[in-house]
């Protein structure tokens, strides 16, 4: 491949653009493991299933692909409390390895459900958003995702907003820091649990509807992203909300400067790269404080 | 207030409290004296609902503890200054005591209750914005009584609250015992330092491999032979 300033600059923009998506992927990830201490591997399964639901909408219903929102972010906070309630809650205390299986189990059954109700199919839902693009110099700007890095941010902030100003957002991190301090001064800590879950299930909700102009769903997608939610979060810190953002950027511009710079399938090495790097120098993630 | 029958604890087959039953009644000062292990925090633990027992009785004000969960009992007016201060370590100090005042019985009393700490432990208005974690151990025990005190409760139970403090920070956290029993705080207390504590409780247990031994006003416990041999040196 020919080396040129403009392509690395292109994938410079994608890969910001893209790194806010990623972020906000993961940060539902690190708060449910930041508050209950479990890694949920079917999360890329929420996320796919909010994507079928966002591209049902837009492409059978009609429906303006940001207004899905107010349908697939409710929706995947019931889904999400729900599956939390039947089967997380009851292994909670369980040996990590047993959580594991579990969800990695759950993510199995959600992708081969997908396979059975919407096919293998590859589906991309063509908005008038898909086509919205301009020049910045040199570089294509694609109008979709620049909204989609918008409002990703938008709903990272507000989270976090809520985290740290409201009192139940509050009494969440305090159930996070220490649980029977939490119960002391009246928490129902099985509540902030609940929530906790259903919130980071929720901001799946949100990015699906602000991929679907320029991401194509499959019964597989949640695949790809639940892996990159995953370095994500290991990146970032466990449980680091900033952490999760950077990193998001970070793997963002990697994905995206790798497939510039890359023949086609070595450009994921590099993500996964930097994650055994990480793994092996740094396993509190760049952000991380001591292992506790 | 608080009436406990017949209560058993254990962890596993291991029994930490055995037939234990005591009572305390509105405003007093109760002492709890035992050597480690002897069971102090794991009948705190239970009180607060962190702890299920195995058989027993434990009302407080008529209600029946075992009925509800730990949330709601600490909703009740039951509060607990924690063995190891458990703080929200990573929470500021002001939000530390806010998290004090989250049950709902609290929340209007806030204001109130804030200033009353901030006048008990001005340092800790000095340090609102500091996290807890990077606080001294006298302040981090100061946060955990002023967090008790945001819960407005009626009962706060005190385990160790001067363990590995020096000895003037020691008699401030008595000080403020008092102050809080002054003001109407019915206060159960497990402290190391026996002598001192007996002097300031109307009544007193001790508490020898989970079973309660000897009984008393605090006079009479710290007049005890037994007690005198095991706890004060003498
Ligand atoms: N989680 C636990 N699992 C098993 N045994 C426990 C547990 N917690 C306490 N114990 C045992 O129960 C007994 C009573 O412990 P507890 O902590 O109530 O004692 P204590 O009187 O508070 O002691 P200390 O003065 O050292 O704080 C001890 O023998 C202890 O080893
Ligand atoms: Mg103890």
């Amino acid at each position: 491949m020919v080396f040129s300033p403009e392509l690395l600059l292109q994938a410079l923009i994608t890969g910001v653009l893209l790194g806010g998506i990623f972020a906000l992927i993961s940060v539902g990830l690190s708060l449910i493991w930041g508050v209950m201490r479990i890694v949920n591997f079917a999360h890329g399964e929420f996320l796919m299933i909010a994507m079928y639901i966002a591209y049902y909408l837009v492409v059978k219903g009609g429906w303006d692909p940001y207004l899905t929102i107010l349908i697939t972010a409710p929706a995947l906070f019931l889904i999400g409390i729900l599956i939390f309630q039947t089967t997380i809650r009851p292994i909670l205390k369980d040996p990590s390895m047993n959580q594991i299986m579990l969800t990695v189990g759950l993510s199995l059954i959600m992708q081969n459900l997908a396979l059975v109700f919407f096919k293998a199919d590859v589906l991309t839902a063509n908005t008038t958003y898909t086509r919205l693009n301009f020049m910045l110099g040199p570089v294509v700007v694609r109008g979709s995702q620049l909204i989609a890095f918008a409002g990703s941010a938008l709903t990272a902030f507000l989270l976090y907003w809520f985290l740290q100003k409201t009192e139940t957002g509050r009494a969440i991190r305090a159930a996070s820091l220490n649980r029977d301090a939490a119960t002391l001064v009246g928490i129902n800590v099985r509540n902030t649990y609940l929530l906790a879950f259903g919130i980071g299930s929720a901001s799946l909700g949100v990015a699906a509807s602000l991929m679907i102009p320029f991401y194509y769903t499959s019964p597989t997608v949640g695949l790809f992203f639940g892996l990159i939610a995953y370095v994500v979060v290991v990146l970032g810190g466990l449980g680091s909300f900033p952490g999760a953002l950077v990193a998001g950027l970070i793997i963002g511009l990697t994905e995206s400067v790798g497939a510039s710079l890359l023949p086609g399938s070595l450009a994921r090495v590099l993500t996964f790269g930097i994650f055994i790097v990480v793994l092996l120098f740094k396993p509190q993630g760049i952000f991380g404080g001591k292992q506790k | 207030m608080l009436e406990i029958k017949n209560l058993r604890v254990q962890y596993g087959a291991f029994a930490a409290l055995q037939d234990v039953s005591l009572s305390i009644n509105d405003g007093q000062v109760v002492s709890i004296v035992g050597a480690n292990g002897a069971g102090k925090t794991t009948l705190i633990n239970t009180i607060s609902g962190l702890l299920r027992p195995v058989s027993g009785q434990i009302s407080f004000d008529g209600k029946d503890l075992l009925q509800m969960e730990g949330h709601n009992i600490a909703s009740m007016g039951i509060a607990q200054v924690p063995e190891g201060r458990k703080l929200f370590s990573d929470m500021t100090v002001y939000e530390n005591l806010l998290m004090g005042s989250y049950s709902k019985h609290a929340r209007p009393q806030r204001q109130k209750q804030l200033e009353m700490v901030y006048e008990l432990f001005p340092i800790l208005k000095a340090r609102d914005k500091q996290l807890a974690r990077t606080l001294s151990g006298g302040e981090q025990q100061m946060l955990a009584i002023g967090r008790a005190v945001m819960m407005c409760p009626r009962l706060m139970m005190f385990d160790e609250p001067s363990l590995g403090l020096a000895p003037k920070i020691v008699q401030s956290i008595f000080e403020v015992i008092l102050r809080l029993k002054a003001a109407g705080l019915t206060i159960m207390l497990v402290e190391q330092n026996v002598r001192q504590s007996l002097q300031i409780s109307d009544y007193a247990y001790v508490l020898e491999t989970g079973r309660v031994v000897i009984q008393g006003s605090g006079q009479e416990v710290l007049a005890n032979e037994h007690t005198r041999a095991a706890y004060l040196g003498i």
